[in-house]
Order: structure tokens, then C-alpha cells, then sequence
């Protein structure tokens, strides 16, 4: 049954992009959200079931792919990447529907989302090298057209979408070289020869192996250094693309370095986990600073994605190293952590980005220096972005606090495993935690507070109205997700539990005990977040009625309205007010070595003294210092040596044939 | 060494008793926390040469606050009204949770000691976003200065956490605290040391004090928390006022049970829960005296300056973590 419904859902998404494409304009946008829907729920549906089954299908046809024909197989471990592909994916069909409302786009754009839905959802099922390469690649291509949709109005779409072209297509070539070395010596391209092979693998091969497609996993995940498409390529996206590629996408690079790591090569040294848990915290810190730092909601979320996926790899780093070091129960612990809160990423992430697209669509601007005030005039989107807010900054009762806590309690009950090294990777893991967290809440409190609350800082967020009901029911899925996972997590992690077993290449023992709150199995602690939710609202309701019971003048419900307090001055306008900039300057000074802001300060005086400055004007960017130091200087050294390589070939024929002669002659000299 | 620790979360005295037990907490740290921030004002005075206003003057304000009428800025939306009351509930949760008079609160799932940083977290960000609703320069800057602030100690604080967690085997608060009760030589252990040496800081971050940030003052310049809440008035600014103080009563409390436990009920009896009532009053009016005592005696840091002291914190408290997992 679950082999059945997970094919239909490929099938019907395949159709909703062919439809996409050939539909008349009225009809291809709905028509191709309501087929998505649909193979979003089939697949939901058949993922689910290998989920709660806990048995794998596979299956192998001849057809499709010369030579190799394709091979399909779905663990626990890919299915719970398909559910929250999706879930997300189910979500931004919905939205597309009112975000495309009001100009509706292209046929290759209209195409290109259920596309790359098909391919999202097909990559964890891939269970030989070619059909996962195949899919990967085309995951791509999906990815790139897709994100070139409005390349025609804005240049910098142009340029985001060359990194990214560049960036996933370096990686894809080093994840199938090493996949074709592992094939090799496997003497199989079938994941499952080649996994029943690796006992006979030498541990220089397998590292090589590992390394290698660590490289194409990290750069398509957005870990630092290889983060530098992301930045550029989410915020240029439309926003359900955003959504598609930090919920969906970027998770598939999570699921290659388990899939390879665990699976493929059984685990491995322990070194190989301790280099993807300093991945993790650099990714980790790197993308909080930048997010507490950013002004522009999209390229902060982006940023953000970096962060949590940071905290992802430090959760697989810690799982691997403990496994390798024969820890398997507090290793199953921590992949349980890190898979849980990649599923709670995918939701609170989307919901952020469909509710960023919501506030760019209506407002006109993406900028918080240009918003404010929103909450007054989109209340609805308003309070749904505030809920996938309070959630990444981890408050009590929504998802982000269950799935960090988990993590703090695998990484501190880590401690009990005896190996220094691994002793020193998990104190980083929870430093870094630590450190994240409360950069996390600074930068969520700056996109809320000052993009939602105060005044409109411009006529665009004046004027802006609230968004259509397809738009909302998206982003509300996903933020009811947020809230329920957070209320009563336990409905989900016997689920999760069964991945983590299938992820791990020993195996693990059950990580939690049933229930609706956090109860761990192998070693203590236990948290219930439901209780921790009725206590903070009965305090509020306690609260109240007792104001509500001292006699007073006035009703509570209806406070009297005044002017803010404007140091003795009447007047108060929106210039006056906080703005992005200014409210995450005092962090950034903190962090100016890392963030490296650029300043520019402009005066210019009066004509009469200089004591009276006529005009000053002041600049500030804070440029990703990464892709400044290791970038610009490769970027050039290409060019450099392309600019060299062009004097080679003059146009003359006489040196043409005098290159076809002496490749001859070295032809001839190797062959004999 | 684990069957010392565990602690009988399931059986024990009843429901009931325990549901008291948790009310009569968060009404010590309701009640005591505007007396300790009495008592440091009557330190700071008498230090001056001052008299000083009476030590129950906290609570009188807070009548007297509650009392008026409500009053909001304009443009502001449901965020300011929804601040204030998150930001005493949270407090009331952690305070119901967290092992101060008892060692068994009611919440046995809840009593954990991550699980009060981030509700602890969860009143500084209601109370940031309130800052910022009104939409003035004061609210915003001074929900800038604190989320910076916070940004810097809220790792400090979860990692001298840590420190003390690993040493007990698990991040359950009345576990540590009973771990410790049969452990004495712990107290005295260079890891404890370190991370109280943490945890202090990030007491006075957490509570703005001196030298992190001048409680009185009202000076555009300096201005960090009162920036923030400028706005309020009536019965909401005494709701944020209870809510501070209680915030600072429940940092107290735990930093006086986390490193000086005897005195706390282990048993469900009413004697028991007098013991351990007056013994946390003592307890923290004692550390609520000495920190009067560093106020009067230090200047106010810049505030450029403050993250260096915090930073200090959080190198403490990992090496708190450090030092335990060596010495183990």
C-alpha cells in the first residue's frame, strides 16, 4: 500500500508540472496547486506508512534509465525526509495559489515548483548511485529554474541563481565522484551491494569516499564555507521556493551525509563525525551572528537556515562520533535530536518564508528598515509569523524548545561516554547551543518587533492589506504544526524513533518513552511542555481576573489611549522610531570581528565653518566575510588564469596545426 | 551512584500537597522578591547615609499601581497588553517549578533546569517586543540593549547550568538539588565554584543591577530595562515591576539552593515547608545584602563594556564543565 500511494503521489506531481506547463494562463496556476496538494497527500500517505510500519519498501524496474534501469527503496530513514517534504510541500501549494493571484506567472515558472517538488520527493527514495544521481541532478535543475522565475526584473536574481548554479553543481560532482569510487570497488551500483560490501573497504578509500561527499551534502545543506549561495539564492526566490529549499531541500543534504556516512560506509572512523560536528558549529554561530546582523527579513532567514542546520550537523557529528565509539543508546538519543529538530526547521522555516513573501507581496519591500506596523494592518500573518518566530527562538510550548531541549539533554548525558575527544565535540555542541540561542531570539525579536510592531516606516507598509485565504491557510499549517509538535511532541517520536534506528549503521535502541511529553528511555529526564503550557496559562487567566477584581475607576478591557512619551516634545513620526539597523548595532559592535561591517561615513560642511555640518550620510553593509576572505580571491584566480589561457589560441592556423602535431606525437609516445 | 539520585517523582506525597507546595513557591517569590529589592534599597541608603524608604516600600508602590487606571500609548497593539502577563506567568511557572521551598514541585516533567532558562528567556523576549510596540526610540533602543545583553548571558547561564547537570547526571533541578544534599563534598568542588563564580554574573545581567545596569536610573543615555518599559503604567507597570522582582527572587533562590541546599523541605509535611520558607528567606536576603553591598561599592559599566564581563561569565562556566570532566 505504501509502495502504491508513494508512486501515485510521484505521478500525480509529475502531472501537475506537465499541467503547469500547458494549461492556459487562467487555469495552470490552480490546476497545478491542486495536483500538488493532491501528491503531496498520497505521498504523505505512503511515507507516513513505512513510518508507523516500520517496514521498507523497494522496488526495481529496467525501464526509465538505459544501462541501469531505476531502483526505488524507502527506510524509515528516507520516509521521514519524504513526510517533511511533504508537509512543506503540501503547504506551499496552497499558498502559491493566492501568492501567483495577482500577476500570474509563467508557464516554465508554474511548471517548475510542482518539478521540483517531484524531484524533492523522489531523492530519498533513490537507492542506487544512478537513480540518485539522476534525481539529484534534476532536484537542481528544478531548483535553478525555479529560482530564476522573476530573473527579468532584477539583475541580483541573475547573480544569485550563478552561485547557486555553481556552488550545488561543484558539489554534485564531488558526491558522484565519490559515489562512483565506492561503486567501483563495491562491484555494485545498488546501495544495497554496495552497503553489503563495506566490511571489505579499506579505511583511506572510505574516508576519501566520505570526505568527498561530505563536500557536495555540506554545500547543498548550506554549512559554512559552503554557505554562500544560500544568502543570496533564498531571498531572490519566490517565497514559496525559499520555502521549498530551506524546509525541504537543503535537509537532503542532512539526509546524503547520514545516508553515505551510516548506511553506505556503516559508520565509520571517528574522526569523520568530529569534522561534521565543527561544520556544525561554525555553520552554527556564523549563521546566528549574520541572522541577529541582517536587515532584509529573507536574508535573515536565510542566514537562520545556516544557524539550524549548523545545530543539525552538530546533532549527526555527536551521533556518529558516540556510535563510533560504541555508545549506541545516548548516539540514537542524539539522532533523534537532530532528526526532530530538522522536521520542526522545515516547519517553522516555511511557515517564516511563506509569511516573509506574505509581507513582500503586500507591502512591496522585504527590508524591516522599510516595514513596521504590519501587525495592525495583516493581523492574521502577522500572528502566524510571530508563532514560527517564537518557535526558532525556542520559547516553552512550541517546537524549536522541544527539539533543542532534546538536543541539550543527548549532548549532556553525551558527557557519560568516556572519550575526550568526543568530551570536548559535545562541550563545543552545547556552547554553541547556547551561544545561538540567544542570538537566534535577538534576531527574531528584530523581525518582529520592528517589521510587525511600531509604525509603518514607509508608504508601502502603510498601505498594506492583508493576504488572501489560500495564502494564510499555508502559513497556518504549517504554524499548527509548530504547535502541536511543541504542546505534545510525543505524537511524533515514536515515528522519528524508527528513522533514527535506520539511520544509525548499528543500530539503537528506543531513544524515548511513549507518552505525550519528553520522557527519555535510556537514561533520565523528562520534560511534559503540555503541563508547562496549562501552568503559563492559567497564571495569565489568574492574573487577570485578580485585576479585574481591584475596584477601579476605568474598565481593564478598555485602557484610555495617550501619546507616547516623546521627552516633552508633541510630535512623534515613524522617524523617530527604531529601525533594524540601529537595533542590531550593539551586537554587531560586539561581534565586530566576525561580522566585519563596512562603514561609511560622509560630512559635508557648510561653506562658512566646518563646525556646521551641512549633509552627512551614512552607510552600512555587513558583506559575508566568508565569501570576501575564501571567494573573491578563487573567483579571481580563475579569472586570472582564464585571461592567461586566452592567449594561448591567436587566431593563427599555423600554431593550431603545431598543437594537433604535438598532441599527435605525445599520442603516439604514451601508446607506445 | 545512580540510585542516590533518583528522585521519586512519581510517588511521594499527594497531588494536592504538591499543587500547594508549588502555589506557596510562586507566592514566596510573588511576595519576596519586591521585599528583596526592599532590603537592597535599605542597604544602598543606609550605606549613603540615608535613611531610605521602608523595606515593604516594593509592595506598597505595587498597591498603589494597581490601583490606577489602565492607560496604554497609542498604536500600540495586543503585544503591549499580552507582555506584561506573559512575562509574570513565565516567572510563576519557573518559580512553581524550580525547587526553592521544596524539592518537590509540582510539575516533576517541568522541574527542569533547562526548562527555566528558557522560561526565563521567554519573559525577556515578551517584555523586548513590548519595548518595541509603541514604536518610540526609548522602547526600541532599550529592547536593543536588552536582547544584547541577554544575547551574551543567556549562554553563560545555560552552560553554568551544564556544569552543574553533569556533575549530578541529569539536568532534573530537584535531582540536583537532592544529588547535592547527599553529596556535600561536591559544594566545595572547583566545577560548583566556578560555575556560582558564572552564575552571579548572569544574576546581575539577568536582573540589571550594578554594574550591567543602574536600576534608578531615568537617564537617556544609560538606560537599558527602564528604556524599555517606559511605556507602561497603571496596572500594567505592576505587573512588569512583580515581574522583575520575581525574576530576581527566583534567580536568587536557585543560586542560593543550587550551592547552599540544606534548609529546603524533602518531605511534604507543613513543618517542613515553614523550614524551608524561612530558611530561603534567610538564605536569599543574605546574598540580596551582598550584592547591595558590591552595588554601593562599584561604578556602572559602559555599556560596550558589558560584554566583556559576560563573556568572562561564560569562560567561567565552561570551564566549570571542563574542570568536572577532569576531575571526574
Amino acid at each position: 500500500m505504501s509502495t502504491a500511494a508513494y508512486l501515485i503521489g510521484l505521478g500525480i506531481a509529475s502531472a501537475a508540472a506537465l499541467l503547469g506547463a500547458v494549461l492556459p494562463a487562467r487555469r495552470r496556476l490552480l490546476g497545478a496547486a491542486v495536483l500538488s496538494s493532491a501528491a503531496c497527500l498520497a505521498a504523505l500517505a505512503g511515507a507516513g506508512d513505512v513510518l508507523v510500519s516500520g517496514h521498507a519498501f523497494s522496488l526495481h524496474t529496467a525501464q526509465v534509465l538505459p544501462l541501469t534501469g531505476v531502483d526505488l527503496s524507502l527506510d524509515p530513514l528516507g520516509a521521514i525526509f519524504v513526510v517533511t517534504t511533504a508537509v512543506v510541500g503540501l503547504a506551499v501549494s496552497c499558498y502559491s495559489v493566492g501568492y501567483g493571484a495577482h500577476q500570474t506567472p509563467s508557464r516554465t515558472a508554474t511548471a517548475m515548483l510542482p518539478a521540483f517538488l517531484t524531484t524533492l520527493l523522489l531523492v530519498p527514495a533513490a537507492a542506487s548511485l544512478a537513480t540518485f544521481m539522476v534525481a539529484w541532478e534534476l532536484m537542481a535543475l528544478a531548483s535553478l529554474l525555479a529560482l530564476l522565475t522573476e530573473h527579468r526584473r532584477r539583475r541580483e536574481t541573475r547573480d544569485a541563481a550563478q552561485w547557486y548554479a555553481v556552488m550545488t553543481h561543484i558539489g554534485a560532482a564531488a558526491i558522484l565522484l565519490g559515489l562512483v569510487l565506492l561503486a567501483a570497488h563495491a562491484g555494485g551500483q545498488s546501495f544495497a551491494a554496495i552497503a553489503a560490501h563495506r566490511r571489505h573497504l579499506s579505511v583511506p578509500l572510505a574516508s576519501v569516499v566520505f570526505l568527498l561527499t561530505l563536500f557536495g551534502f555540506a554545500s547543498k545543506a548550506g554549512a559554512v564555507p559552503l554557505h554562500v549561495w544560500l544568502p543570496r539564492a533564498h531571498p531572490e526566490a519566490p517565497s514559496p521556493v525559499s520555502a521549498l529549499m530551506s524546509g525541504a531541500m537543503v535537509n537532503l543534504g542532512i539526509y546524503g551525509i547520514l545516508r553515505v556516512g551510516e548506511d553506505l560506509l556503516g559508520g565509520g572512523e571517528l574522526w569523520w563525525w568530529l569534522v561534521v560536528a565543527a561544520l556544525g558549529v561554525v555553520s552554527a554561530v556564523f549563521g546566528a551572528l549574520h541572522a541577529a546582523a541582517s536587515t532584509d527579513t529573507k536574508r535573515l532567514l536565510a542566514y537562520s537556515t545556516v544557524d539550524n542546520i549548523g545545530l543539525v550537523l552538530i546533532g549527526v557529528g555527536a551521533a556518529g562520533a558516540l556510535a563510533a565509539g560504541g555508545e549506541q543508546a545516548l548516539a540514537g538519543l542524539v539522532l533523534l535530536a537532530a532528526l526532530f529538530h530538522l522536521v520542526n526547521h522545515a516547519l517553522f522555516k516555511g511557515c517564516l518564508f511563506l509569511g516573509a513573501g506574505a509581507v513582500q507581496h503586500a507591502a512591496g519591500t522585504r527590508d524591516l528598515d522599510r516595514l513596521g506596523g504590519i501587525a495592525r494592518k495583516m493581523p492574521a500573518t502577522a500572528v502566524l509569523f510571530g508563532i514560527g518566530a517564537l518557535s526558532i527562538s525556542a520559547l516553552p510550548g512550541l517546537n524549536g524548545f522541544a527539539s533543542e531541549w532534546l538536543l541539550l539533554e543527548g549532548l549532556l548525558h553525551g558527557f557519560a561516554s568516556h572519550s575526550a575527544v568526543t568530551e570536548a565535540a559535545l562541550l563545543a555542541g552545547v556552547a554553541t547551543l547556547a551561544i545561538t540561542g540567544g542570538l537566534t531570539a535577538t534576531a527574531f525579536v528584530k523581525a518582529l518587533g520592528v517589521g510587525f510592531l511600531g509604525q509603518p516606516r514607509s508608504e508601502g507598509a502603510g498601505d498594506a492589506r492583508e493576504v488572501g485565504p489560500s495564502m494564510l491557510a499555508g502559513m497556518g499549517l504549517l504554524a499548527g504544526g509548530c504547535v502541536v509538535l511543541g504542546v505534545v511532541p510525543g505524537v511524533v517520536l515514536p515515528a522519528l524513533d524508527r528513522a533514527t534506528t535506520a539511520g544509525l549503521a548499528a543500530g539503537a535502541p528506543r531513544a524515548v518513552l511513549p507518552g505525550l511529553g519528553l520522557a527519555l528511555a535510556s537514561v533520565r529526564g523528562a520534560i511534559d511542555p503540555a503541563l508547562l503550557v496549562g501552568g503559563l496559562l492559567v497564571g495569565i487567566v489568574v492574573i487577570w481576573g485578580a485585576l479585574r477584581l481591584v475596584p477601579r475607576s476605568a474598565d481593564l478591557r478598555s485602557p484610555r489611549r495617550a501619546a507616547a512619551w516623546g521627552c516633552g516634545r508633541e510630535l512623534q513620526t515613524a522617524r523617530m522610531e527604531i529601525t533594524a539597523t540601529s537595533f542590531a548595532e550593539p551586537l554587531q559592535r560586539v561581534f565586530a570581528d566576525v561580522l566585519r561591517p563596512d562603514h561609511d561615513l560622509e560630512v559635508t560642511h557648510t561653506a562658512e565653518s566646518r563646525y556646521f555640518p551641512e549633509a552627512i550620510s551614512f552607510h552600512q553593509r555587513v558583506d559575508d566575510a566568508i565569501e570576501r576572505v575564501v571567494y573573491r580571491p578563487v573567483m579571481a584566480a580563475v579569472t586570472w588564469w582564464g585571461r592567461l589561457a586566452r592567449r594561448v589560441p591567436n587566431g593563427s592556423v599555423h600554431r593550431y596545426l603545431a598543437f594537433g602535431f604535438a598532441a599527435l606525437v605525445l599520442v603516439l609516445v604514451v601508446l607506445a | 551512584m545512580i540510585g542516590v539520585l533518583t528522585v521519586p517523582l512519581a510517588t511521594g506525597p499527594g497531588l494536592l500537597t504538591r499543587i500547594g507546595a508549588s502555589v506557596l513557591q510562586v507566592v514566596a517569590v510573588g511576595v519576596g522578591g519586591p521585599l528583596l529589592l526592599g532590603l537592597m534599597g535599605k542597604i544602598r541608603a543606609r550605606a549613603e547615609g540615608r535613611i531610605g524608604p521602608p523595606i515593604i516600600q516594593g509592595l506598597l508602590d505595587l498597591r498603589k499601581l494597581v490601583r490606577k487606571e489602565a492607560i496604554r500609548a497609542e498604536h500600540t497593539s495586543a503585544v503591549a497588553a499580552l507582555a506584561p502577563l506573559v512575562l509574570v506567568a513565565s516567572a510563576a511557572v519557573a518559580a512553581a517549578v524550580t525547587p526553592l521551598v521544596t524539592t518537590r514541585p509540582v510539575i516533576g516533567g517541568g522541574a527542569d533546569a533547562f526548562a527555566v532558562v528558557y522560561l526565563l528567556l521567554m519573559g525577556s523576549v515578551a517584555l523586548a517586543l513590548g519595548g518595541l510596540d509603541a514604536g518610540t526610540a526609548f522602547g526600541g533602543m532599550g529592547s536593543s540593549r536588552a536582547m544584547t545583553i541577554g544575547a551574551i548571558s543567556e549562554p553563560a547561564l545555560l552552560v553554568a547550568v551544564l556544569a552543574l547537570a553533569v556533575q549530578a547526571h541529569t539536568s532534573n533541578l530537584p535531582g540536583i538539588v537532592t544529588a547535592s544534599l547527599s553529596h556535600p563534598e561536591w559544594l566545595a568542588s572547583p566545577e560548583r565554584l566556578l560555575a556560582l563564580a558564572a552564575l552571579v554574573v548572569v544574576v546581575i545581567a539577568e536582573t540589571g543591577r550594578i554594574p550591567v545596569d543602574n536600576p534608578s536610573t531615568h537617564l537617556e543615555l544609560t538606560m537599558i530595562h527602564e528604556a524599555m518599559i517606559l511605556e507602561y503604567a497603571g496596572p500594567d507597570l505592576a505587573l512588569v515591576t512583580v515581574g522583575e522582582a520575581m525574576r530576581l527572587g527566583l534567580l536568587l533562590g536557585l543560586v542560593a539552593n543550587l550551592f547552599f541546599p540544606w534548609g529546603i523541605a524533602v518531605s511534604g509535611g507543613g513543618f517542613a515547608l515553614l523550614v524551608g520558607l524561612v530558611v530561603l528567606g534567610a538564605k536569599t536576603a543574605a546574598i540580596a545584602v551582598l550584592v547591595a553591598l558590591v552595588e554601593v561599592s562599584t561604578a556602572k559599566l559602559r555599556l560596550f563594556r558589558v560584554p566583556e564581563l559576560l563573556a568572562g561569565g561564560f569562560v567561567l562556566a565552561a570551564v566549570a564543565v571542563t574542570t568536572g570532566l577532569v576531575t571526574r
